[in-house]
């Protein structure tokens, strides 16, 4: 959340930082880890963003002219929209700033992807949504098995004489990859389905409708709520209140489900103190740059006009930094903790997840 | 516990049925075969079990097929996942999680099975596979072979009553393979599951079979072994021998064939097989094509590779055998350039094939892949053809006239995915052969391939020596390396244990042996085209 609500270039770069650390530290072992292509995601939404203020123009006005281009005019029925013209360097800088919001919310969702694997996540799916379990399957193991296989036809590539890489090999492999992975998803889903996922769990019609209606309910809630919570401009109710009372309705669903669901849990992943630390540093840390967004700290908002440096607030520092605990508290992937004393297995890096 | 009444699928209104008039029956406790040519409908009968087809295939299945009483026509395969279990052929392709033990357990915790069983089923699953050691691994870091004793461990483990395998030791290395079906026979024996299994290779499983199936064309006949397999369109070297000396009862275990062949081997005991003669002549010549001095390459952090010395001249077949995992893909992906030297070396003509350009490198070296698929992207045959012509800068035409040399019934309108698994192999191997490496590596070619498609690559294979071609090729399967090989480097825990030729080592270990040498030892026979060749010379 933290990421969302500050603009100051030094403290995003911390959270990447922070993230990053956490990432090196707690990677499993030998996987592929779609971290570094976020980042790449990430700087890509820099450049377009400054380039497109650049070309168009921004609603912020500036007085620091740093070149001008050629300008193409527009009829006056374009409105404020022009082409080309003189580029600012307040524009420019309010345009990496709010690039670099997103670029830090996507570090922060490739830091999850890498630590959580989405198909440990998948077994706490409740069968009660049967058909909404299915899609999330193929929808989750779809990225993961794209960059796997594109990695594999680009080493295949190679094999034909081709290096694998740039625009021209992209528009030819592009098919193919797509192809092939979605027809992995399908080959899980229907390996999930043969071996009993979602088998009769509800015997009336009536109670899976249920169900599934608390369910949705309870998900639109929790969007909704996120998304209060993520956007600073939003009325104050949205936020925490329908957050919690979409996982509430959430948690009901799943109640209902689960009397009638016969599945049960192999080894399930212990939920002790290491799992509550993480838990804790990633909830302190977002608090901690809400509080300060909330009194209205200065620097956590940078000003773009007149452009200033800006400083490091303290706050908001100290609580990012909360979000270093997990690299060193947080439990071992089973391939790290080969050979450690005390294998526990990799809890749910939630520090990430709420420190984005 | 199985019934088919009067089944037809067909996947396209307009097509072929893929399957017609089908009546079987599968009494509880049997351990049933199905056997039959590359695209003959097995896969399709198979899946019908359980009734992913047509509910997950799609396509319009006509007649009856019910399991224990329950018919899929009102069951989906999550109903019947208590009573039958299946193991695909592709096993990477069904895992649902990441880890050996979650993988395992995944069956039984959609099942409901209670927390202590699961424990328990799992420990004696991972015993009965040999899975122990690799139980935390992630699932995507194993080698192919126990993915596949995986899957099926992840199987076995919710204790189904039928067990459905789609060639389940196609990617086994012989004694894995033997053990796999070993513990199936004892499940079968004890427990009383219904086991039916398809399998090209046929010299591991039919001696298991009590009954075999026999789909040609769609239509689908069932028989006791022994008869059917004296009509089936595909067999054993153990029955093609029987054939060969008349014997009848057709043989279908080394025992039994021991028992009857004496006077064979009497009087083939003056003579000596050309092959052997000639493998320790016809080791390849001048400056080795492959050349690996102390070579150590990293896989995720561990050695997988660990100091090989191998050289493969011209003009000679290579076959690299070892256990599952024992680093064989890793050997043939690093002469290729796809993995860093940690290090040692490997020059492939004497260059190092990492630092060549991709451009270059298939001018001296070619690699058909585990899953040949992964060469190809065009839309038809014909594309994918020209496109390789382009590619190498060969004359138009060069590549599909090697593919109609290799698979002459490859059509060229067809899609890539839509050919057998034998024409795949050839289109793969056609593309590799347009550039005209020095040096061919395969890595496991013969999975799926019937024995015509196989006899078929062994021919192109061994006329691409003749022609000065060094070829390496990777396997698990010692029929192939019996025809195929001159000299045979087995490989353990990436370690050389032995570089010798081919009639020797196969004949020195039980494990490695093909049918031939363990019916005729102590003669040195590999091969039954060898056999009749002595016979009639004689």
């Amino acid at each position: 959340m933290a990421a969302s609500r500050t603009t100051n270039p030094l403290l995003l770069a911390l959270v990447v930082a922070v993230v990053g650390y956490v990432v090196a530290a707690r990677r499993e072992l030998g996987a592929a880890s779609p971290f570094g292509a976020f980042l790449r995601l990430g700087l890509l939404v820099i450049t377009m963003r400054v380039v497109l203020e650049a070309l168009l123009g921004g609603g912020v006005p500036g007085r620091t002219v740093l070149f001008t281009l050629p300008q193409v005019p527009l009829p006056a029925a374009a409105g404020g929209v022009r082409l080309g013209g003189p580029v600012t360097l307040e524009g420019v800088l309010a345009a990496a700033y709010d690039g670099a919001r997103l670029a830090a919310v996507l570090s922060c969702i490739g830091a999850a992807n890498a630590l959580a694997s989405p198909r440990r996540l998948l077994r706490y799916v409740p069968a009660t949504l049967y058909e909404v379990g299915t899609a999330l399957v193929v929808a989750l193991t779809y990225a993961p098995q794209l960059v796997d296989d594109a990695g594999r036809v680009r080493a295949a590539r190679r094999l034909r004489g081709h290096a694998g890489r740039g625009p021209r090999e992209l528009a030819r492999l592009a098919v193919p990859v797509l192809d092939s992975a979605l027809e992995r998803s399908l080959d899980l889903a229907a390996s999930m389905e043969s071996r009993g996922y979602g088998r009769s769990v509800h015997r009336s019609a009536r109670s899976r409708r249920q169900a599934t209606a608390l369910t949705l309910v309870g998900l639109c809630g929790v969007v909704a709520g996120v998304y209060g919570l993520l956007d600073g401009g939003s009325a104050p109710l949205l936020g925490l209140p329908l957050l919690l009372l979409g996982s509430a309705a959430a948690a009901a669903s799943l109640a209902v489900g689960a009397r009638r669901e016969p599945r049960s849990r192999y080894r399930p992943d212990p939920w002790a103190a290491p799992e509550w630390v993480v838990l804790a540093s990633g909830a302190l840390a977002g608090a901690l740059v809400l509080v300060a967004a909330q009194r209205g700290v200065a620097d956590i908002v940078v000003q773009t006009s007149p452009a200033v440096w800006p400083t490091l607030p303290w706050l908001p520092v100290l609580g990012l930094l909360l979000g270093l605990v997990p690299a060193w508290l947080s439990p071992l992937p089973p391939l790290r903790a080969v050979g450690r004393v005390g294998a526990h297995r990799d809890g749910l890096t939630d520090g990430v997840r709420s420190a984005s | 516990m199985i019934r088919f009444e009067d089944v037809a699928v067909r996947f396209d209104d307009g097509a072929e049925p893929v399957l017609r008039g089908v009546n079987l029956r599968v009494e509880e406790g049997e351990l049933v075969l199905v056997v039959g040519a590359t695209g003959s409908g097995k896969t399709t009968l198979l899946r019908c079990v359980n009734g992913l087809v047509p509910h997950f295939s799609g396509g319009t299945l006509s007649g009856r097929v019910t399991v224990d009483g329950r018919d899929t026509r009102t069951h989906r395969p999550r109903d019947l996942a208590d009573v039958v279990g299946v193991v695909g052929q592709d096993p990477a392709a069904a895992f649902v999680t990441d880890t050996v033990e979650e993988e395992i357990a995944y069956g039984m915790e959609s099942l409901g099975v209670h927390g202590d069983v699961m424990r328990r089923r799992v420990e004696a699953t991972l015993d009965l596979l040999g899975l122990a050691d690799v139980r935390q691994r992630t699932l995507r870091t194993l080698s192919g072979g126990q993915q596949q004793r995986v899957a099926i461990g992840g199987v076995l483990a919710a204790h189904p009553r039928v067990l459905v395998l789609d060639e389940p030791t196609s990617a086994l290395d012989p004694v894995a393979a033997e053990e796999v079906l070993g513990a199936l026979t004892r499940l079968v024996h004890d427990l009383g599951l219904t086991v039916l299994l398809a399998e090209h290779r046929l010299e591991r499983v039919v001696q298991y079979a009590d009954r075999v199936v026999v789909v040609q064309d769609g239509r689908v006949s069932s028989d006791l072994p022994a008869a059917a397999m004296a009509r089936s369109p595909v067999s054993p070297p153990i029955v093609d021998l029987g054939r060969l000396a008349g014997w009848s009862p057709l043989p279908l275990s080394v025992r039994d064939a021991r028992r009857v062949c004496g006077p064979m081997r009497q009087a083939l005991a003056t003579r000596a097989p050309a092959r052997v003669l000639r493998s320790f002549v016809t080791t390849g010549q001048g400056e080795p094509l492959l050349s690996a001095r102390a070579l150590v390459v990293n896989r995720a952090r561990r050695p997988v590779l660990r100091g090989i010395d191998l050289a493969v001249r011209a003009g000679e077949v290579v076959a690299l055998m070892g256990r599952n995992g024992s680093g064989k893909s890793t050997l043939l992906a690093t002469a290729c350039g796809q993995l860093p030297v940690r290090s040692g070396s490997v020059r492939i003509d004497g260059l190092d094939p990492e630092s060549l350009r991709p451009r270059e490198l298939l001018r001296h070296v070619g690699l058909v892949p585990q899953d040949p698929g992964l060469l190809l992207y065009g839309e038809t045959v014909r594309a994918e053809c020209r496109e390789a012509d382009t590619d190498v800068r060969a004359a138009p035409g060069t590549t599909r006239a090697l593919l109609a040399h290799l698979a002459p019934d490859a059509a060229d309108r067809t899609h890539p995915r839509d050919l057998s698994e034998g024409q795949r192999l050839a289109l793969a191997l056609a593309i590799v052969l347009a550039g005209e490496p020095p040096l061919v590596l395969l890595d496991e070619p013969t999975r799926g391939l019937d024995y015509g498609a196989k006899t078929r690559l062994v021919a192109s294979l061994r006329s691409l020596a003749a022609r000065g071609h060094g070829v390496l090729v990777a396997t698990h399967d010692v029929e192939l390396v019996a025809e195929l090989a001159d000299r045979v480097v087995v490989i353990a825990d990436g370690e050389l244990v032995t570089d010798g030729p081919a009639a020797e080592v196969l004949a020195g270990s039980p494990a490695f042996a093909p049918q031939v040498t363990k019916v005729m030892h102590p003669q040195p026979w590999l091969t039954v085209a060898d056999v009749a060749a002595a016979l009639a010379a004689s």
